[in-house]
């Protein structure tokens, strides 16, 4: 335990510079007069939004200070995969949504830009995460899955002595973390140190693992006390239209992972992404980033019922995204020589238009998972993250997996009694 | 409506030093030589104390330190610096040549010698032959002057201060100011001394004896000259609420009394209006115009003037000294004036800070709510939560996660009135501190002592 832990990722140098960070580092001075704006409320109403409760002020004032380590360990109590939420959180809609600063007509303090700061000198300096016991626990708990969910469960118990296995089907740890977040939020890298981080509290990881019997999910049980199911959601809902299995249809996430993870940045010169989600949004900024010269969002309602944020939205906007709004696809078009897609069919109040399309990536949400996982219920099994709550954000899933991870060990103490 | 003449700030200061304003340059390195002062006296201001003028003096490198706060720059300013550094013909020269060009402008000579009455006569005797239009008697350097027998060790020391302003007024024909240093249990046993001696105004106050900070990576002090430091003296904002009350309590002692030019973090015009309000009769800036140049003299003569059209003052005096006898001795402070803290709803933006600091810092009477009782109940309450993001798809016509204001209350019949509450409140007249009529009659200490309390 203890020993340092690094999960092998080859750096794209291409997609780096294709995808600089959309909010740049603080240097310290900034990040000084920043966290001495902050008033350092009482009880503060950003803690409250935040689901992990992180202690704002706290770590805010910290830095102030400059104890920078203990404000990424304030952070980290709260939050362990503080480092992630402070690029991906929607803070606009959370801790800084919440902030006293916009109800006196001032910008809110820059939480999620100082939070990254603490983190930043927390991973500079080699920042352990300390054990919140030096008791070694003799019970032994599985997290299926490596997501944020099962990363934060498999981290609160580890700090508190547990033995803790992750059992994922991929080949790296972070889930959406490192598959499926834009890349000028989140690198792949930044999101698998975090994942060290908690390895290297002793926590076990077992890659490729796919749990697809019902004598699998037996065995996991047989082996371990406590069974945290943190799976996410399913598949990619597909289109179902004339032509949608054509190779030059690949939905959101496969494409966002594609150029993330496996150095795949192919893509089209007129791309159509089909839905409005933040997904959606995701993959057609990076659409654009990896060299399309159109990219068009499809929605088939109107902007007002756009699932997206409305920042998201702004951003999307700025990157030279064009949306259609009340447009509904109707069939995929491919030119019967070179058998290419060339144009995407849709229905706008009875009449029909077609949009010059060579790529075409859907993006109408994840499905939940199957029937195995419905029968994950009884005494040993506990769950969190997008997988019970329908699809939020990495920090709402971090805050179930830390809830869980503390009733896990309170069930072992009810068992005890 | 005719608009009112601009008001005269044309000061005539300890019988017979007179310059277009109250506004002067302290004895410091701003005013280190005749080309500085020139500029000064261009950019606006009234009049310069020169930069002590003795035999000189070899300095050392860092020399000055700061405290920073809250991301401000120099709350807080300390130096190591000594007098001038440059030969005392040298600074006569140029003091004759500033008259020269510049005659309706203050220059006034600081001065610190060896304590001998042929030393003093002769320094006296050539910084008026040179055209200066007063003397400050440096008697509150605090630091390597102090350990010749010079600046504060005179300063500290009544008999000292008596004897050489003395020597200085056998000779001066000009004013002579002596310079307190606070450094000191009780200032007014110098001032006595001096006034004694036949001074005929003080300046007040110099620096502060201080160390500003200490290194913490490498363990020096600062300022840090090659590794050591040594105390020096402390100016700049930090200081004003320190020479406010020494300035009070010179104007208040009768034996004391004597035209004050008030020291001690004066940058802007309402620091000034303040040392005035209280008696002095110019002003003296040294931090402010080394952080920011001597450019800050502009508002200060521009905001004094509109404060004083305002305030239908005329001139300096029509209002110099009038807040002095608003301070009093505790024990003549009525006791029967009450007022509580009222929170205006609208402009609170629920920082909670009120609560916390009554709570654990005054008297525990402003509350959120009933239910929870104390800080840490609500905290817990809070931690409690569970919070999730809101997300347009799944939590569509469901209020946003924003908790809502939270505005505290005041149990006025707890409210002792302290004011802390609306000092921590980050919103201006968000908490305003309102007068509770108790028809009680005003009653101070001194009445209940003297049994002459009203039934």
């Amino acid at each position: 335990m203890g020993a340092p832990v690094a999960f092998a990722f080859q750096d794209n140098a291409e997609v780096a510079r294709r995808f600089p960070d959309l909010h740049p580092a603080f240097d310290s001075q900034q990040a000084l007069t920043e966290a001495n704006r902050c008033l350092n409320c009482f009880d503060a109403p950003c803690a409250v939004a935040c689901p992990t409760h992180i202690d704002v002020p706290r770590f805010i004032k910290k830095i102030g200070t400059r104890n920078l380590m203990g404000s990424a360990l304030a952070i980290l109590d709260a939050n362990v995969l503080g480092a992630s939420c402070s690029r991906v959180c929607p803070v606009d809609v959370l801790c800084e949504g919440a902030c006293v600063m916009l109800r006196s007509n001032q910008q809110p303090i820059a939480i999620g830009r100082l939070q990254r700061h603490a983190m930043d000198y927390f991973w500079e300096r080699g920042g352990k995460l300390p054990r919140k016991s030096s008791r070694q626990r003799t019970q032994k708990i599985a997290c299926i899955g490596a997501g944020p969910a099962s990363l934060a469960c498999a981290a609160e118990l580890a700090r508190q002595g547990f033995s803790v296995t992750v059992l994922e089907r991929r080949a790296l740890p972070g889930g959406l973390n490192t598959y499926g977040v834009a890349e000028y939020k989140l690198r792949p890298p930044d999101s698998l140190r975090e994942a060290a981080m908690i390895a290297e509290l002793g926590v076990e990881f077992r890659f490729g693992v796919s749990i697809e019997q019902e004598s699998e999910l037996e065995a996991i049980e047989k082996e371990y006390d406590a069974i945290f199911v943190g799976i996410g959601l399913g598949a990619m809902n597909e289109l179902r239209i004339p032509g949608a299995d054509h190779p030059g249809v690949v939905d959101a996430l496969e494409f966002i992972a594609r150029y993330k993870t496996a150095g795949d940045l192919k893509v089209g010169n007129n791309v159509v992404v089909v839905g409005a989600g933040n997904t959606a949004i995701d993959a057609a900024n990076a659409a654009l980033r990896l060299g399309a010269a159109h990219v068009t969002i499809v929605y088939r309602r109107t902007e007002r019922d756009m699932p997206a944020f409305g920042f998201e939205y702004e951003h999307a906007k700025q990157e030279g995204v064009v949306f259609e709004w009340l447009a509904q696809p109707v069939a995929i078009h491919t030119d019967a020589a070179s058998g290419r897609i060339v144009s995407l069919e849709c229905v706008r109040a009875g009449a029909s238009f077609h949009l010059p399309c060579d790529m075409l990536i859907p993006a109408i949400g994840q499905a939940p998972h199957g029937s195995l996982f419905e029968r994950s219920r009884g005494p040993k099994y506990f769950t969190g993250g997008d997988c019970v709550n329908g699809g939020r954000e990495v920090v709402d899933a971090v805050a179930d997996g830390k809830r869980a991870a503390l009733a896990i060990a309170k069930s072992f103490e009810a068992a005890h009694a | 409506m005719p608009e009112a003449p601009l008001p005269d700030l044309a000061a005539t200061f300890a019988g017979g030093i007179r310059s277009p304003n109250p506004f002067w340059l302290a004895s410091a390195p701003p005013t280190n030589c005749g080309e500085q002062v020139m500029r000064a006296f261009d950019a606006g201001w009234g009049g310069a104390v020169w930069k002590t003028i003795g035999e000189p003096i070899m300095n050392v490198s860092s020399r000055y330190s700061s405290i920073d706060w809250n991301g401000q720059r120099m709350m807080g300013l300390n130096n190591i610096e000594l007098i001038s550094d440059r030969p005392i013909e040298t600074n006569l020269r140029e003091i004759a040549e500033v008259k020269k060009r510049y005659p309706k402008h203050a220059v006034i000579a600081s001065l610190m010698v060896e304590s001998t009455r042929e030393a003093w006569h002769d320094m006296v005797q050539r910084s008026e032959d040179a055209g200066a239009d007063g003397l400050e008697l440096n008697f509150g350097c605090p630091h390597g002057m102090s350990e010749r027998g010079m600046g504060s060790a005179v300063g500290q020391v009544p008999e000292y201060t008596e004897m050489i302003t003395g020597w200085v007024k056998e000779k001066a024909r000009t004013p002579v100011l002596v310079k307190l240093t606070p450094n000191i249990t009780d200032i007014r046993q110098i001032a006595r001394a001096a006034k004694r001696a036949g001074a005929d105004g003080l300046s007040a106050i110099n620096t502060i004896n201080s160390i500003t900070g200490i290194d913490l990576d490498t363990l020096e002090p600062r300022p840090n000259v090659d590794g050591l430091s040594s105390h020096g003296g402390y100016c700049g904002p930090a200081v004003k609420p320190i020479a406010l009350n020494m300035v009070h309590q010179l104007q208040n002692d009768e034996a004391s009394r004597l035209p004050i030019s008030g020291i001690g973090g004066i940058g802007t015009w309402r620091d000034a209006a303040e040392f005035i309000l209280l008696g002095c009769g110019t002003v003296q800036v040294c931090t402010a115009a080394m952080h920011y140049g001597y450019r800050i003299v502009e508002d200060m003569i521009d905001g004094l003037q509109n404060w004083m059209r305002e305030k239908g003052f005329a001139s300096v005096e029509d209002f110099r000294g009038l807040s002095a006898p608003k301070v009093t001795d505790w024990n003549r402070l009525n006791l029967n004036y009450k007022i509580v803290a009222r929170i205006h709803e609208e402009k609170c933006i629920g920082c909670e800070l009120c609560y916390i600091a009554c709570w654990d810092g005054a008297h525990q009477c402003i509350h959120l709510d009933s239910a929870h009782s104390n800080p840490p109940a609500i905290e817990a309450a809070s931690r409690a939560r569970i919070s999730v993001t809101p997300i347009p798809k799944l939590d569509r016509g469901v209020a946003s996660n924003g908790s809502p204001t939270r505005i505290p209350r005041v149990d006025e019949e707890e409210c002792v009135g302290c004011n802390l509450c609306a000092l921590v409140c980050p919103v201006e007249n968000c908490i305003t501190m309102e007068r509770v009529d108790n028809h009680l009659p005003r009653k101070t200490w001194e009445d209940l002592v003297n049994g002459n309390a009203h039934s």
